[in-house]
């Protein structure tokens, strides 16, 4: 991804469904960048650490300006670099692309990353539980999301172009299905898209 | 007019709640009694499948996660802006209220720890704790270069929407010490002084002491 003047720098990792958002919001208004890979223990470093003090990733650099939290991230990327928007003008759809969002990145994500898994299921109850746990969240969601998406969606999930509630619900559905194998039969609107 | 859907202990609604006073928004307040179980009526489930409040009802929109429904609200009704328009200090503000909204208030939301209680008993309490902490030593770091009378300057913004209500949790429900985040309990003070933070705090809510706040 290097160019002749790059002043985009992502920190990302390549499991990291925090990321991917990141990642497609930039691929798809073409936007050039430098992936900086973080590790389990480059999480750690003292530079990274105060880059985002909450160790997570993403991170953005724009030359002088450190971002974290994807959804900050990609808003920020449709201010400043218009071209594909990644929001409707219509507002009641603008609000329903930020609740897919957060329904994502709240109520899902936050309770089957790796993180929470290794640090609290698995060593309070044990490993057997990571798996039921994150599929029970994930279902629980997906059910939430289907039943708002299934009057609003069309070719993608609040219509007919790609949004940012696309953004978060792709690497969430990737996720589930090649992670935590969850069977997508009942979810007949998330798995159109 | 505006409808709201609160729950008075909920410290997403009081988000809401407080956006509202701030910009001057009138709303009618519709009480949801999350230790009845009102939050699972067939009724509210059309609103909300997911089952958790805030929910603002603006005519025939309907908008549920109290994320969603601060930036519909402050794209829609633009007096007495909660973002400003630098883009830098706009995304921190977003990257702040994200912090919060994802990443801290999740593990302790009601339902989540009613959900955690059963497998892991009292430990869920510590666990709650050590997020809160460790969200609030992030939140002191970043803010701790950036803050001035608010969290991102001299303006109150999305930030200190957000970091109001989940400040007040800490202490009050999780006996979060303050004392390792001088920034936030200074921020906490000067929200304090504010007349939008107490008529939107939960004691002020028309559904305030009726439930059992034992939760």
């Amino acid at each position: 991804m290097e160019s002749e003047a790059v002043n985009l720098k992502l920190y990302s990792h390549w499991m990291s469904s925090c990321s991917f958002r990141v990642r497609i919001a930039l691929n798809l208004k073409g936007l050039k960048y430098h992936y900086v890979a973080v590790t389990a223990s480059s999480k750690s470093d003292p530079e990274f650490l105060k880059l985002n003090p909450l160790a997570l990733i993403p991170v953005l650099v724009d030359g002088d300006f450190v971002l974290a939290e994807s959804l900050a991230i990609i808003m920020y990327l449709d201010d400043k670099y218009p071209q594909y928007p990644l929001l409707p003008h219509d507002i009641p759809k603008r609000a329903l692309n930020f609740q897919v969002a957060h329904i994502v990145a709240s109520s899902i994500q936050p309770f089957q990353n790796m993180g929470f898994l290794n640090n609290f299921i698995e060593k309070k109850v044990g490993p057997h539980e990571k798996l039921p746990w994150a599929q029970s969240v994930i279902r629980k969601g997906f059910t939430a999301l289907e039943k708002l998406l299934k009057d609003q969606a069309g070719r993608y999930a609040t219509g007919d172009e790609i949004f940012l509630a696309d953004l978060f619900l792709a690497p969430q559905l990737y996720s589930a299905y090649k992670r935590f194998n969850i069977s997508m039969v009942v979810f007949c609107v998330l798995i159109t898209p | 007019m505006i409808v709201l859907y609160s729950y008075w202990l909920s410290s997403c609604s009081w988000r809401i709640r407080f956006a509202l006073c701030l910009k001057g928004i009138p709303y009618e307040y519709k009480a949801v009694d999350l230790v009845k179980g009102e939050q699972f009526s067939p009724e509210f489930e059309k609103l909300n499948p997911l089952h958790c409040v805030p929910v603002l009802a603006d005519d025939h929109v309907v908008v549920s996660d109290s994320y969603a429904i601060f930036l519909y609200l402050e794209e829609k009704y633009t007096q007495k802006p909660l973002l400003p328009v630098d883009p830098q200090i706009r995304a921190l503000n977003l990257q702040i209220a994200s912090m919060i909204n994802s990443s801290i208030q999740p593990y302790h939301m009601i339902s989540a720890l009613k959900d955690m209680e059963k497998m892991f008993g009292a430990e869920t309490k510590q666990w709650a704790q050590y997020k809160i902490d460790k969200g609030f030593l992030a939140l002191e770091k970043l803010l701790k270069d950036v803050a001035g009378k608010y969290a991102t300057g001299e303006h109150i913004y999305m930030a200190d929407v957000f970091l109001a209500p989940q400040i007040m949790q800490a202490v009050n429900r999780f006996d979060i010490d303050m004392s390792k985040y001088p920034t936030l309990r200074r921020l906490s003070e000067t929200y304090k002084g504010l007349a939008e933070f107490h008529a939107s705090s939960p004691q002020s809510q028309p559904d305030a002491c009726i439930t059992n706040n034992n939760l």
